[in-house]
């Protein structure tokens, strides 16, 4: 199921005018910030079917920036996002995608500062509600409503054991998990849901684990 | 406690003998792990958040494209100087309702019910009914309770977007819920909750998602007008023993393939229906100096 709790359906409490475009956007942006950990200096966001043909009207261009910016979907600063993220001297670009995607509300967001980038590319799937569905190449599946681990790896044995070693000795239950590689042995992402926060102890322990390249979180 | 259709949510209910917003309640406890307080102080600040946009809208709004805006307060003073044709109760419930999602259209804070191009149904409701069935906080919090239960279902198993399934997945879907959750309220039994959900979503099977330059205001304000008066008219309808011949998860099921096969036109692109009459492309024009 993919709308697990009441507050999926009654909530956000949100910034009009879409909960789709706007808080659902703005959720994507949120996850993205999150991801690179940083607030980016750069972000290059291409939207696709009815995000690219309403986008203005939504307000999806504010919205998506605003998470950028760390805002949540009630935060009234939301409407002047554009005018703080040029203030802030981040550039931004929109790009207007022709081709067809597998949701039509989809968002591509490439963010970076000068020493790190990310490539993120989220789905709005209805009431606020969205989904990551891409994170640099990968195929994914990760609803940004549960707390959850971005591990990228390098693609060998025992490296999945390992991390979920150190979850169950910190007792935190797995509720979500999956594991992509671009090739044997090459690069490889575990996104894992988790059913609490992990503390920087198990984030720093995950990245002393052999076979680790970096570590990301995202709070619940 | 885990239902994935209405039928498991009205047996779960009719098992426990408990009303569906208490089913909703306990699954909410058990998948989440939270404790009944905690679940029920963020209801609460969800029903804050609409009852504070209520009563901005009653002020008077304006979008910022000058759209809409202003009907709320319209129907509300009709009221005060008029013996109105459909009754106070129906037009508070359509002036709190367009006066939530004017809010919405002003960009201003609102709860998405389940969505926020629909969040005027269930609000809508609840406000113009609360002091005639002397709703308690708790009475109203369940309430919402109801409508999220339902909402689930529709979620999990169709859509309540209006781009993946038009305008019947979200207004549809959001005056259904607001039927269902009236019956609670009045004393009606879970069964007659079904029917008035399925009654109202049968009702708005079909409507496409067609907003004027894309906008969430021509015609969405007023979809929560119609979407709220069919929740009351199938509330009163169940509670007076009307069933829905058709059984609710299989209505759900019909919205699911009716919205499957429209058009991505009809499916909030804004290049459809209402935003492709003359009045629909002229406004987009002059808003955004685009052709469609």
């Amino acid at each position: 199921m993919k709308f697990n709790s009441v507050f999926d359906i009654i909530g956000p409490t949100m910034v009009g005018p879409s909960s789709s475009h706007t808080a659902g956007a703005a959720r994507i942006g949120l996850v993205t910030r999150y991801l690179l950990n940083e607030e980016p200096t750069w972000a290059k966001i291409y939207l696709y079917e009815s995000f690219a043909k309403t986008y203005k009207g939504h307000g999806t261009d504010f919205a998506l920036v605003g998470g950028l910016l760390g805002y949540e979907t009630n935060d009234e600063r939301m409407r002047l996002s554009l005018e703080e993220a040029n203030h802030k001297g981040i550039d931004i670009q929109f790009v207007e995608e022709n081709g067809s995607v597998d949701h039509p509300n989809t968002a591509r967001i490439h963010a970076g500062t000068g020493q790190t980038e990310i490539e993120v590319v989220g789905q709005s799937i209805g009431g606020g509600k969205i989904e990551v569905v891409e994170l640099n190449g990968f195929r994914l599946r990760l609803s940004g409503n549960h707390p959850a681990l971005l591990i990228m790896h390098n693609d060998r044995h025992g490296t999945i054991a390992s991390v979920t070693d150190i979850l169950a000795k910190h007792k935190l239950n797995i509720g979500h998990m999956e594991v992509n590689r671009k090739d044997v042995g090459q690069e490889a992402l575990m996104v894992i849901e988790v059913d609490g926060n992990a503390s920087q102890t198990v984030i720093d322990e995950i990245k002393e684990a052999a076979h680790v390249l970096k570590v990301a979180k995202i709070d619940g | 406690m885990i239902f994935r259709t209405v039928e498991q949510l009205v047996e779960l209910a009719e098992k426990h003998q408990i009303p569906i917003s208490e089913v909703m309640i306990r699954q909410e406890m058990e998948t989440t792990e939270r404790s009944r307080e905690e679940i029920m102080a963020q209801m609460d600040d969800n029903l804050k958040v609409m009852e504070e946009a209520i009563e901005k809208a009653l002020e008077g709004v304006t979008s910022v494209t000058g759209l809409t805006g202003g009907d709320a307060v319209l129907v509300q003073e009709y009221m005060k100087h008029h013996e109105t044709l459909s009754g106070p109760i129906l037009l508070d419930a359509v002036s709190k309702a367009m006066g939530t999602n004017e809010v919405n259209a002003a960009m201003g804070i609102i709860c998405a019910t389940p969505t926020a191009g629909s969040a005027g149904c269930v609000p809508g409701v609840l406000f113009s009914v609360k002091d005639k069935l002397k709703a308690s906080r708790e009475d109203m919090l369940r309430f919402l309770f109801t409508t999220g239960a339902f909402g689930m279902v529709v979620a999990n198993n169709a859509f309540i977007s209006g781009a993946t399934g038009g305008c019947q997945a979200e207004v549809g879907s959001a005056g259904a819920m607001a039927a269902a959750a009236l019956v609670e309220m009045a004393g009606g039994t879970p069964q007659q909750s079904s029917h008035a959900f399925a009654m109202t979503l049968k009702n708005m099977l079909g409507l496409v998602c067609d907003p004027v330059a894309g906008l969430v205001e021509v015609p969405c304000v007023k979809r929560n007008a119609g979407g709220s008066t069919l929740a009351i008219m199938s509330a009163d309808l169940a509670l007076a023993g009307v069933e829905s011949r058709i059984p609710c998860d299989e209505v759900i099921g019909a919205m699911y393939k009716i919205g499957q096969t429209m058009p991505s036109a009809l499916r909030e692109t804004g290049e459809g229906g209402l935003a492709d009459t003359p009045t629909g492309r002229f406004m987009r024009e002059k808003l955004f100096g685009m052709t469609s």
